[in-house]
């Protein structure tokens, strides 16, 4: 119940739900992006940008910052829309993606404040991550390294290539997520290829696997704050729903770069401002 | 002379000497760092290598990543795994995302002839000139190498770098070997024809510019260690100046260091051109000098192919 959270869930999760609302917006003028997964990562973002890491926008390459890596770069969108709630550039901005020689392209650039990597091509990130947790290890510098990855992209082998690597170093300042929503562009993952047990499976590699509700912004909180280093890498698998928080899009592969029509905005947008009217209540 | 160490070991050792001095410089191997020539970089400095296994596409990842973490690092390894199995590495993660990383292409071309068309590396140069914000260089001795380390220490950047695997003779000596990036050396001047070489060929047109010297052909002939960005400008003039150009590459003849040359030719001064190079075949097998001379890439060869063009 809202008014049994304490406020700074409250916050985070009304922070997500505008988030949810900005991306909808931006994919509609945009009459591109890929809705479905950006919705079921927007918990995470929220989390990892609004209470996990140490950053500064005003210097996105503050040296000790924390590190974020978006593996899975197509789902961009929410992440242009986190970074602008963070503060690392304009909202404004948000309204030129899609354009001619918009900074925002449609996928990850580092053009843009606050983005590590230029991502896009699946199976990349966790091994950049490797590289920045390793030399924050060389350096005995603090920051942690986050890498969120989808599920479809497990298909990569390179993935499991930079986890060897991560367990081999002991790289217990990496992080990295899985958005389990069980969905990829063609269907349900498992029928596309086969992941699970993909905890066992990362327990294998010699990692350190927690699971939790990525769509539970409490639990997504309680977890980030319980995490300690532990001498190996961290993967949290977060189940998420692909398309969450719009009815009509929740657990439906189309909507994996689904545009909405005036009419499905509209109603996602009725559906996402009467949460942002709760989370708005003060108790 | 030839010399007793190749230019993989002058990389490695001019390498070591640097890092001895400046944490920051990293060198990444897959499993390669006998073939590489770390092995003592490895035993020294263990701080400062990282072994990733036989995992080339998750060593170039790592290298960007450590890279955007200000390390200087030296990515290291046969050439023809990191240009094919981790090309979209050396693309997205390197070139795209423009980290200054350093990958070092050893044995590259023919230099594994026995090995076969696995061990061949004859497309790089090729693919990896169409990569925006990549630069492409081939030392082609050991003066030369030391001073490109150097280079590479003094202006980072995201950049490949091809040496082969065996010994090579001397092009230039310990007080004379010039790399001026994106620069061609003009080793021979006249006015006949102009030979570009680049890599392991340069000594061969050096030599074959000699011997076509004593026989009454005056040629001009260019180091262009840089493949990319290339030297426009030393190109145009060769061209306008000498008349026709032989470019000589150990690279397939489709996309290399002829293509680069031809497509300056044709649309600023437009004149004869040869490529010699690695016809559109799996290169033979044998050693590297044997498929130099079978491919004429060796300068006996050349003086040949040019005696019978100037003739025509």
């Amino acid at each position: 119940m809202n008014h049994q959270q304490p406020d700074s869930i409250r916050r985070l999760r009304l922070k997500a739900e505008e988030i949810r609302r900005r991306c909808l917006q931006v994919i509609f003028n945009a009459k591109a992006g890929h809705t479905g997964g950006s919705l079921s990562a927007t918990d995470i973002l929220t989390v990892l940008y609004f209470h996990a890491m140490r950053y500064r926008s005003d210097q996105p390459d503050w040296p000790d910052r924390d590190r974020f890596i978006l593996s899975k770069g197509h789902s961009v969108e929410s992440f242009y829309c986190t970074l602008a709630k963070a503060n690392f550039f304009p909202d404004s901005w948000l309204d030129t993606y899609g354009t001619f020689q918009s900074i925002l392209a449609g996928h990850p650039t580092r053009k843009v404040p606050g983005i590590e990597l230029n991502s896009g091509a699946l199976g990349h990130g966790l091994s950049v991550g490797v590289g920045m947790a390793l030399a924050a290890k060389m350096d005995a510098k603090s920051y942690r390294t986050f890498v969120l990855m989808g599920d479809g992209e497990q298909g990569e082998g390179s993935v499991y290539e930079a986890a060897m690597t991560a367990s081999h170093y002991h790289l217990d300042n990496l992080i990295a997520f899985i958005d389990r929503n069980g969905l990829q562009i063609s269907g349900p993952t498992e029928s596309v290829m086969t992941l699970e047990p993909m905890r066992q499976r990362w327990e294998s590699l010699g990692w350190d696997v927690k699971e939790v509700d990525g769509n539970d912004m409490a639990a997504l909180v309680d977890c980030l704050d319980n995490w300690q280093p532990v001498g190996k890498p961290t993967m949290i698998i977060a189940h998420t729903t692909k398309g969450k928080g719009v009815s009509y899009m929740e657990n439906v592969a189309s909507w994996h770069h689904g545009v909405p029509t005036n009419e499905q905005l509209a109603l996602a947008l009725s559906e996402i401002d009467a949460r942002i009217q709760t989370l708005t209540e003060k108790p | 002379m030839t010399q007793t160490i190749p230019c993989r070991k002058a990389f490695t050792d001019a390498l070591l000497a640097n890092a001895r001095l400046d944490r920051d410089i990293i060198a990444v191997s897959t499993d390669a760092r006998g073939s590489v020539t770390l092995t003592d970089f490895a035993k020294e400095l263990p701080q400062q290598f990282v072994e990733i296994g036989i995992a080339e596409q998750n060593a170039v990842g790592v290298s960007a990543g450590l890279a955007s973490a200000g390390k200087k690092v030296f990515v290291c390894g046969p050439a023809c795994f990191y240009v094919a199995r981790s090309l979209e590495q050396v693309k997205v993660d390197v070139a795209y995302s423009g980290f200054n990383v350093a990958i070092l292409g050893v044995s590259g071309g023919v230099s594994y002839g026995a090995l076969g068309a696995t061990h061949h590396s004859l497309h790089d140069l090729a693919v990896l000139r169409t990569f925006p914000g990549l630069s492409v260089e081939l030392p082609c001795d050991i003066y030369q190498t030391r001073q490109l380390v150097d280079d590479l220490l003094k202006h980072p950047r995201p950049v490949y770098i091809r040496v082969g695997r065996n010994p090579v003779p001397d092009v230039y000596n310990s007080t004379n070997a010039p790399y001026e990036f994106g620069k061609a050396n003009r080793l021979l001047d006249g006015d006949a024809l102009t030979l570009i070489g680049t890599g392991e060929t340069v000594w061969h047109c050096l030599e074959a510019g000699k011997q076509l010297a004593a026989m009454g052909i005056k040629a001009r002939v260019l180091d262009m260690h840089t493949i990319k960005p290339l030297d426009v400008e030393a190109i145009v003039n060769a061209a306008r100046e000498t008349g026709r150009l032989l470019t000589v590459e150990e690279h397939s003849i489709f996309g290399g260091l002829g293509a680069a040359v031809a497509e300056v030719v044709v649309q600023q001064a437009p004149v004869p051109m040869k490529l010699v190079g690695i016809p559109d075949e799996n290169a033979a097998t044998g050693s590297s000098t044997q498929l130099f001379r079978h491919y004429g890439l060796d300068a006996e060869s050349l003086v040949k192919t040019v005696v019978d063009w100037i003739n025509l």
